[in-house]
C-alpha cells in the first residue's frame, strides 16, 4: 500500500489552499483513511492554526530535513482522528531551507504507512511552490471566481503542464450563487471555459468556513454546512468515487455545462 | 579541471553569469557545469545564470532537472539561449527567458510587401496560458486559446484557432502587412508592427475576425468574410 501525494496550490494567496488542505485531510480521515498533511509554507505557517494543533508543535519539517529529529517526531496527531497527522512548517526559517529533493524524500518515507499525503503549497510560483509540487502525484488547483485568482491559476496550470505533472484538477472555492445569478461574479462555467481543466468540486461561500478555521475545527466536521458537504464530496472523488455535483440552486444550465466541460476530457 | 573548462565556459555578463556549452553530449556538459559550481560554491552563491546551449535539442525534463539542481546550489537559472526552436519553446514554456540583452549579431530583416511562399510557421497545439510568452521569427499558428496574461510575438502573421484574450503582436520587426486572425478576437491588446489596437470588446456570439492595418494606417479588426 502506497500513498497518493496530492499538492494543493493556487498561485494567488488567500483563495483557500490551507482551508482546502485542512478540510480534505479531515474528510479523508473521517472516511478511515490514513492521512498526513504537510505545511509547505515555510516562514508563514498556518495549517497548524486552521487544524487547531498549534500548541502541540515541537519539531517542524526543517528539523526533519536538517536531522534534528526523526520524521515521526514531527508528525502531530490530530485531536479527533488518530489516523490524521500534520507536519508543520518552520516559522522562523525561509523557503530556501527546503529543496525539491527534500520534499520527495520525505514523501517517499511517508508513503508506505499512509493512504494520502496532502501538501499545502505557499502562494506564488517561486521556490516554495517548486518544493510543494516536486513530489506530487496529483495536483489540485484552488481558485476563486475572481479574474485575478483565475489568471494566477491559469499561470500555475501552464507551469504544471510544462513540468509534465499530469492534468491538475480544479477546486472552485467561495462561489456565491446569488452574485453569479445577478451577473456580479464569474460563473463556474466562465472559469472552466478559461482554464479548460477538470473540475473536482465547487465550494459555496459559507461563513462557517471562517468560524471553523478560527476555532481550529475544519468545517467538514459540521454536518449541516454546505461548504463542509462540498469538501466531503471532493474527498470522495479523491478516493475514486463518482459523486454528483451539489445543486447550488443557481443559474439553470450550469450543471449540464459543467458535465459537458468535464466530460470533454 | 582543464577538461571541465573546455566543455563549459562561464563568463560574467551584465545580467549575471553566462555559461556557454560546446557541442558535447548534454549529460557531460550538465555534469561539467554542476561540477564547476560544486568546486566554487562561494563564487556561484546567489548567482543568476543564463546558459547558451547552441544547437542542442533539450526536453522539458533536461531543463527542469538542471534548474532544480542549480536551485539546490542557490543558483537561479533565468535564461536559455538556443538556436533550436524546440529548445527555445521548451524554455519559454518553463518561463525562462530566451533572449538576453547581449545584442545578437542578426540584422533587422527587410520585409517585402508580400509574405513569400517559403515562409514557415510555428504550430502550437495547446492553449497558451497566462505567463507564457511565445516569440518566433516567422508565422505562428495556435490551435487552442490564448488566455489573458499570455503573449504571442511573431515577426509574421498570427492565426489562432480558438479564443484570443491575451496580447498578440504580429509583424514585430515592422511588417505592416502582417495580420492576426482568430475564431474569437476579444483580445486585451493587439499590435501589428508599431500600431496598437484599442481594447476589443468581448462579443456575445463570437465570429471569426481578422485584424490588419487599413489604408488610413489604423489597426482594425473586421469580421472574416467567407466567400
Amino acid at each position: 500500500m502506497t500513498a497518493q501525494v496530492i499538492t494543493v496550490t493556487s498561485g494567488k494567496g488567500g483563495v483557500g489552499k490551507t482551508t482546502a488542505v485542512a478540510n480534505l485531510a479531515t474528510a479523508l480521515a473521517m472516511d478511515g483513511k490514513r492521512v498526513v498533511c504537510i505545511d509547505g509554507d515555510i516562514g508563514l505557517r498556518n495549517l497548524d492554526v486552521v487544524m487547531g494543533l498549534e500548541n502541540r508543535i515541537v519539531y517542524d519539517i526543517v528539523d526533519v530535513i536538517e536531522g534534528r529529529c526523526k520524521l515521526k517526531q514531527a508528525m502531530i496527531r490530530d485531536k479527533k482522528y488518530p489516523e490524521l497527522y500534520m507536519i508543520p512548517a518552520a516559522q522562523t526559517r525561509d523557503k530556501n531551507a527546503v529543496s525539491p529533493s527534500d520534499m520527495v524524500r520525505i514523501c517517499n518515507d511517508l508513503k508506505p504507512d499512509s493512504d494520502f499525503v496532502i501538501i499545502d503549497s505557499p502562494a506564488g510560483i517561486e521556490r516554495g511552490f517548486r518544493n510543494a509540487i516536486a513530489a506530487a502525484d496529483r495536483v489540485l488547483v484552488v481558485t476563486n471566481p475572481e479574474v485575478s485568482a483565475v489568471r494566477d491559476a491559469d499561470r500555475v496550470v501552464g507551469i504544471l503542464e510544462a513540468e509534465e505533472k499530469g492534468n491538475p484538477s480544479l477546486i472552485l472555492n467561495r462561489l456565491n450563487p446569488t452574485l453569479v445569478r445577478n451577473n456580479d461574479m464569474l460563473s463556474a462555467e466562465d472559469v472552466l471555459d478559461l482554464l479548460g481543466i477538470q473540475l473536482i468540486g465547487i465550494v459555496p461561500e459559507d461563513e462557517n468556513v471562517i468560524i471553523g478555521s478560527n476555532k481550529g475545527a475544519p468545517v467538514v466536521t459540521d454536518a449541516k454546512s454546505r461548504a463542509g458537504q462540498a469538501f466531503r464530496n471532493i474527498s470522495k472523488r479523491l478516493q475514486g468515487q463518482d459523486v454528483p455535483f451539489m445543486d447550488l440552486d443557481s443559474q439553470s444550465g450550469l450543471w449540464s455545462a459543467i458535465q459537458r466541460i468535464t466530460g470533454r476530457k | 579541471m582543464e577538461q571541465v573548462t573546455s566543455i563549459v565556459q562561464i563568463k560574467g555578463i551584465r545580467d549575471g553569469l553566462l555559461a556557454t556549452f560546446s557541442d558535447a553530449a548534454w549529460e557531460d556538459q550538465h555534469l561539467a557545469l554542476i561540477t564547476t559550481i560544486n568546486e566554487k560554491p562561494a563564487f556561484f552563491q546567489g548567482a543568476r545564470l543564463a546558459i547558451d546551449v547552441g544547437n542542442q535539442v533539450l526536453k522539458v525534463n533536461d531543463l527542469v532537472e538542471l534548474r532544480d539542481q542549480l536551485s539546490e546550489r542557490n543558483v537561479a537559472l533565468w535564461a536559455v539561449i538556443s538556436e533550436s526552436p524546440t529548445t527555445e519553446q521548451t524554455s519559454q514554456l518553463l518561463g525562462l527567458a530566451t533572449r538576453i540583452s547581449k545584442p545578437r549579431p542578426e540584422e533587422q530583416r527587410q520585409f517585402t510587401d508580400t509574405i513569400s511562399s517559403e515562409d514557415t510557421a510555428l504550430f502550437i497545439y495547446k492553449t497558451i496560458r497566462s505567463g507564457t510568452r511565445i516569440e518566433y521569427p516567422g508565422n505562428v499558428v495556435i490551435v487552442g486559446d490564448v488566455n489573458p496574461g499570455a503573449e504571442v510575438i511573431a515577426e509574421g502573421n498570427v492565426v489562432v484557432w480558438g479564443r484570443v484574450r491575451g496580447v498578440i503582436h504580429a509583424g514585430v520587426k515592422g511588417n505592416r502587412n502582417a495580420f492576426i486572425c482568430a475564431l474569437d478576437l476579444s483580445a486585451n491588446q493587439l499590435r501589428i508592427a508599431d500600431e496598437v489596437s484599442a481594447m476589443l470588446k468581448p462579443q456575445k456570439d463570437p465570429q471569426p475576425e481578422i485584424a490588419t492595418i487599413n489604408e488610413e494606417g489604423k489597426l482594425q479588426a473586421e469580421l472574416w468574410n467567407i466567400g
